[in-house]
């Protein structure tokens, strides 16, 4: 029996049965990450000895009854922009190269009190922007189906440490599809959840309004169980919806029957990939035969949501990266000679290309003069977005369409034209805009070999319908379909 | 849309970056360009529409000023680059 290869769910099973210790799964996930990671670069930071010694605490606390969840003892890995108390925290950045959060993200509390063995910090875009981690300042992650391609982003880290065998399962942020997208290239399934379901304390800024934590798994189940772990409401937090802890693992059923799914028109058009578009619409077509109820519809506002998303984003990142100015925390350079030139020189050489082009971007569509023409407008087409869905809503439990319009990129291809990358987000950040909850899960495969994602797009608090739905069609296809990586 | 030299000198002068004079030429390319599509959000017509800033209803709640933390300045003080007396050390900035 190969550890890597179980989901979560089934070690966590075998771990508390006996059959597997704590020890040995965080041995195995090593070993692999030993063997794989030169190739592969899936972590800023590895911590084995801290693992290994958390490893036997964990088997303590199963075997006393202390910890009983299903994930209890399940090596997990922690995107880099999350903080963890005493391990530094990068956010893949220079100018938090050397961080150590004094504190941990509330998501990481709930990791470690359900006794889940933290196996290190994936990396990641520099502060969460891009969508092929190229942008990291610790290199670039390979894709593990071809080394060749990138993993998406920008939790390209923690979507490729799951399909490598390199962690059982991991958590990701999305701002504007960056679990679902890495989820699709990866071949792994990702949840990015309803704004507000789970605590962003302790998650580093990049844009507020839309930033989301969410699990990146081996399958649907493995998902709804971390998502379980991590949801519910945290004072810490003022826009985390006060509600008791969620339970999603009822929603996996295993039928669709009565399911009204919607496929927008709009989604299948110029720039889909056709063999991207054959893999989406087979999907729908397994759904249909297990009773869902497909229509298609018009989902008109989303052809803006690109514009913007790139909008609202960066004038969100614009002022929440004004924090690093070397003083507090982070990377402060050396040899100035006043607190401006400080400033200056500090973010000038800590700050990566695509954050200083973000910033640049926020700054201009949020300054007098240009506030009502840019940043304004994209606030009214965010509605008129929330508007197309929530009328989509009135006649469809959830939609239906890819995660990204191609297969993953090969490396070095989208970094010399930003404009080109940002349009490949075209079917993830309406979600974002929207606050809504999807799923990205593997629905095929091209004549490359390379993982197809399939999207389903839930209503506010509507993962149950997207969990079921996805279940539905693991179960009836297998799940897997280009093979283990 | 076509960016100046002045305007791309304001808005790193608002982020605190300094550009070379390469990096200014290429960030005016970058951002004409990219600013040139985002006008592409004028097609859709947003007369009257209330603009969006949070996906729920957020409103100032009001509670008692508590201290619920305890004494942390040395954990606080422990990443910063420079510090004295218990506090963050700048260049000065009063004569």
């Amino acid at each position: 029996m190969d550890i890597t290869k179980l989901t979560a769910l089934e070690l966590g099973r075998q771990i508390r049965a006996g059959g597997v210790s704590v020890r040995e799964a965080v041995e195995a996930h090593l070993a692999v990450i030993r063997e794989k990671e030169n190739d592969y670069h899936c972590y800023i930071t590895v911590r084995k000895e801290e693992a290994l010694s958390r490893a036997d605490a964990v088997q303590e606390g199963i075997l006393s009854g202390q910890y009983t969840s299903p994930l209890a003892g399940v090596p997990v890995a922690v995107k880099d922009n999350i903080c963890t108390k005493a391990v530094r925290t990068t956010c893949a950045s220079k100018i938090l190269g050397d961080f150590v959060p004094p504190y941990d993200a509330a998501v990481v509390e709930r990791l470690t009190a359900a006794g889940m063995v933290m196996l290190g910090k994936t990396n990641m875009d520099e502060f969460a922007m891009g969508s092929t981690t190229e942008t990291s300042y610790f290199g670039v992650t390979k894709n593990p189906w071809d080394i060749t391609r990138v993993p998406g982003g920008s939790s390209g880290g923690s979507a490729a440490a799951v399909a490598a065998g390199e962690a059982g399962i991991a958590l990701g942020s999305d701002t504007g599809g960056s679990i679902r997208q890495p989820s699709a290239f990866c071949g792994v399934t990702g949840i990015k959840p309803t704004y507000g379901t789970v605590s962003r304390y302790g998650l580093i800024a990049y844009a507020s309004s839309l930033d989301g934590i969410g699990p990146v798994g081996k399958d649907v189940a493995d998902c709804a169980a971390l998502l379980s772990l991590i949801s519910g409401g945290d004072r810490r937090d003022s826009t985390s919806v006060p509600q008791d802890r969620f339970d999603y693992m009822g929603a996996l059923k295993g039928d669709v029957r009565g399911m009204r799914i919607g496929i927008p028109k709009g989604y299948f058009q110029a720039g889909l990939d056709a063999q991207v578009a054959d893999a989406v619409l087979a999907a729908a077509k397994v759904l249909k035969e297990k009773g869902a109820l497909l229509s298609e519809f018009d989902l008109d506002a989303v052809d803006y949501a690109v514009p913007a998303y790139y909008v609202i984003a960066s004038a969100e990142a614009s002022s929440n990266l004004s924090r690093y100015d070397g003083v507090k925390y982070g990377f402060c350079a050396p040899d100035h000679k006043d607190l401006q030139e400080m400033y200056k020189r500090t973010r000038t050489e800590g700050f990566g290309d695509e954050v200083k082009r973000r910033m640049m971007i926020g700054a201009f569509v949020l300054s007098s003069g240009y506030y009502d023409a840019y940043y304004n407008k994209a606030l009214k087409v965010r509605a008129l977005i929330r508007q197309s869905f929530d009328r989509a809503f009135e006649n469809c439990d959830l939609i239906l369409g890819p995660t990204a319009p191609t297969t993953a990129m090969k490396l070095g291809e989208s970094l010399s034209d930003p404009l080109k990358m940002y349009l490949g987000d075209i079917y993830t950040v309406a979600v974002n805009l929207a606050g809504l909850p999807a799923i990205s899960l593997p629905c095929g495969c091209d004549d490359q070999g390379l993982p197809i994602g399939l999207q389903l797009i839930g209503k506010p608090f509507g993962e149950r319908d997207i969990l079921r739905a996805a279940y539905c069609y693991e179960q009836e296809t297998g799940g897997a379909f280009c093979g283990r990586c | 849309m076509t960016i100046t030299d002045e305007t791309i000198t304001y808005v790193a002068a608002l982020t605190k970056l300094s550009l070379s004079a390469q990096e200014q030429e290429k960030a005016k390319e970058d951002l004409g360009r990219i600013l040139g599509y985002i006008d592409t959000m004028n097609e859709l017509v947003t007369d009257g529409v209330e603009p969006m800033s949070h996906v729920i209803s957020l409103q100032n709640v009001f509670r008692e000023d508590e201290v619920t933390n305890k004494e942390e300045r040395e954990n606080l003080l422990s990443n910063a680059p420079a510090k004295k007396d218990g506090a963050f050390l700048v260049p000065k900035t009063v004569e």
